[in-house]
């Protein structure tokens, strides 16, 4: 076991010291969001990598998290942690009556819907100002100043959430979504309540993703509808994590959270504000110029991404990761 | 009963303009079997086009239709050719590999209008955008009534060209069944890049049209996928007489919420008949019309 599984427990190990380790407040902040993808990466792969089931909707489940969290602070002035429990259950609420209507069908439906349903939540936390404040977006006073405390629970989340993967994928229901996937005909013909175990599934992905919600609403302590349901940001964030770290695998999510968290942040902060520095130090030139497209381009580079790993890697990382050796081997 | 009238003749105008944004939506549906997550995106394109038509060299929007639709086209067939056709051959877990790609697609066509023209307003004032004419007591625009006109004349050229020419009926036919099709000697992957450039070229015209009374932003793609694909839920995935009913029922249904509702639900009111159709009516008009 020791053996088969070195580098992932020895990325265990570093991820545990790491925030003895690094001080800089900056780095621990990016490495709680690469542990807030990794989670919410691996609910999605595991209703559309294991169960067939292509999502365009994660940001419904992440934004009914973050805001339970933050209306119970808001509203009911319970503490927002208690969003850490409840969010889950409520995402799977806002679920169920989605996968009731469209799972029984065929083809698009399901996309297209999960699609609708996070336009659908971000229309309706818009609009519904007596609840949700609406564009203003709710504010709650972070509990801890300190990031450690934040990245210790997210880690523990994102470990939980791997954990759940591990004992679905070994276990009946693993097979039964891996059958769903690979010919919802055959998974029926052999007994197989397929709608039933789309549910599950689905039901899975939401707890996750809700939970994440949840912790995010108390770490950044601020929300507002454009943020926690967008869809380029968290949906197709969603999506790239996994495709680019690899589709049906255990540590695709994880990989995947690394490389698009460092993505994310190349474009949005210059190269983790190197190329600030470095505009400091020549003073000025095309460099200022140059930083401005920079930041720009940071859903550009989302785009891009996705068009490139679909065509070159379509299997991720570690699903590609054979190819990938033998590619550098020959170069 | 005079703002009743209204609205149903508001709402029908840009029905017809929906109607052609679904056609070619629901014809890549057919065919391809995929939806295309990036229709929006590419009226979107069209639009800037129109604009910098009109805005520098001053070519009056009806006449840079003839622009902008076979520009459309090119775009079309190319992401077809080019970015989805190679996928049909890649072994992958995922099944909807192809709609990820349109996703992507659409995302770098907003950015790369984004970059260009920045992420302001602009609109396109032409002599007639704010003109009028009554019927009694009812007011029509005339630029959407225009627009209502071409859509319907390009509508029916779709049905001629579907159902009367050797191309058209070889689309139909690989939208039936591309390996029979291909063994009737039909090139599916060409059939494939022709029907993309279509759809694309059909929902530029819809763009083209619009924007004398619309404003134009990159973002504006979004909405306007999201309109596509309720309109082809509505009409029936593939059936190109749904999408002309699902076009006009969303646009009376719009225009009847936000008259009756308020302006800012006017987005929900489609996904909420999203959502009912699929309750209710799960195959859309389709199953009514069996066309």
């Amino acid at each position: 076991m020791l053996r088969e599984r070195g580098w992932e427990l020895s990325l265990l190990a570093v991820l545990l010291v790491f925030p003895l380790a690094v001080q800089d407040a900056y780095f621990r902040h990016l490495m709680i969001l690469v542990l807030l993808w990794v989670t919410i990466g691996t609910g999605w792969n595991l209703l559309a990598g294991y169960t067939g089931q292509v999502s365009f909707g994660t940001a419904a489940f992440f934004g009914v998290g973050a805001y339970t969290a933050g209306l119970l602070a808001h509203h009911l002035e319970i503490s927002a942690w208690w969003g850490l429990l409840l969010g889950g259950p409520l995402a799977v609420l806002v679920g169920f009556p989605f996968g009731w209507i469209s799972f029984p069908l065929r083809g698009a439906y399901f996309a297209l819907g999960s699609l609708a349903l996070g336009e659908i939540m971000r229309l309706l936390a818009t609009v519904w100002e007596s609840l949700t404040e609406g564009m203003v977006g709710i504010l709650i006073m972070q509990t801890f100043v300190s990031k450690v405390p934040y990245y210790y629970l997210a880690l523990g989340l994102a470990l939980a959430s791997i954990l759940v993967m591990e004992l679905v994928t070994r276990s009946r229901l693993g097979y039964y979504f891996v059958s769903i996937r690979e010919d919802q005909d055959a998974a029926a013909s052999i007994g197989i309540d397929t709608t039933r175990y789309k549910m599950v599934s689905l039901s899975l992905h939401a707890f996750l993703t809700g939970t994440a919600g949840a912790l995010y609403m108390n770490y950044m302590g601020f929300i507002d509808p454009q943020v926690v349901f967008s869809l380029s940001d968290i949906s197709i964030m969603a999506i790239l994590v996994v495709i680019v770290g690899g589709v049906g695998t255990i540590m695709g999510p994880v990989v995947g959270a690394f490389v698009m968290v460092a993505v994310q942040e190349i474009f949005r902060s210059g190269g983790f504000g190197g190329l600030k520095a470095l505009t400091q130090a020549v003073g000025g030139g095309f460099l200022p110029v140059l930083t401005k497209y920079i930041t720009q381009a940071h859903v550009l580079a989302f785009g891009v991404l996705v068009v490139v790993v679909i065509m070159t890697l379509p299997n991720g990382i570690v699903g590609d990761w054979s190819r990938i050796k033998r590619a550098l081997r020959r170069g | 009963m005079d703002v009743l009238l209204q609205t149903l003749v508001a709402g029908l105008l840009k029905g017809g303009l929906y109607a052609l944004i679904g056609i070619g939506m629901t014809l890549i549906m057919g065919v391809m079997g995929i939806i295309n997550l990036a229709h929006g995106q590419m009226m979107m394109v069209a639009m800037y086009l129109t604009f910098v038509l009109f805005t520098f060299l001053g070519l009056d929007p009806y006449f840079s239709l003839l622009l902008t639709m076979p520009a459309l086209f090119l775009l079309g067939a190319a992401v077809q050719r080019w970015a989805l056709n190679p996928l049909l051959k890649v072994e992958s877990l995922l099944p909807q590999n192809q709609v990820l790609m349109t996703v992507g697609i659409g995302m770098v066509l907003t950015e790369v209008m984004r970059f260009i023209f920045s992420s302001n307003y602009q609109s396109l004032k032409t002599g007639y955008s704010d003109a009028t004419f009554f019927l009694g007591q009812i007011s029509f625009s005339v630029p959407l009534t225009i627009a209502f006109l071409v859509a319907c004349l390009f509508t029916s050229l779709m049905f001629w060209f579907l159902l009367k020419t050797d191309l058209g009926r070889s689309i139909r036919a690989v939208a039936q069944d591309a390996e029979a099709a291909q063994l009737m000697g039909v090139n599916a992957e060409r059939i494939r890049t022709i029907t993309m450039g279509l759809g694309a070229a059909l929902v530029a015209a819809a763009g083209t049209l619009l924007l004398p009374v619309y404003y134009l932003f990159p973002d504006i793609g979004k909405p306007f996928t999201t309109k596509a694909f309720i309109i082809t839920i509505l009409g029936g995935l593939g059936s190109t007489v749904g999408a002309i009913l699902g076009g006009v029922t969303l646009g009376l249904a719009e225009a009847l919420g936000s008259t009756f509702l308020g302006m800012q639900y006017e987005d929900l009111v489609g996904l909420v008949i999203f959502i009912l159709v699929l309750l209710f009516l799960p195959g859309g008009f389709k199953r009514l019309t069996k066309v």
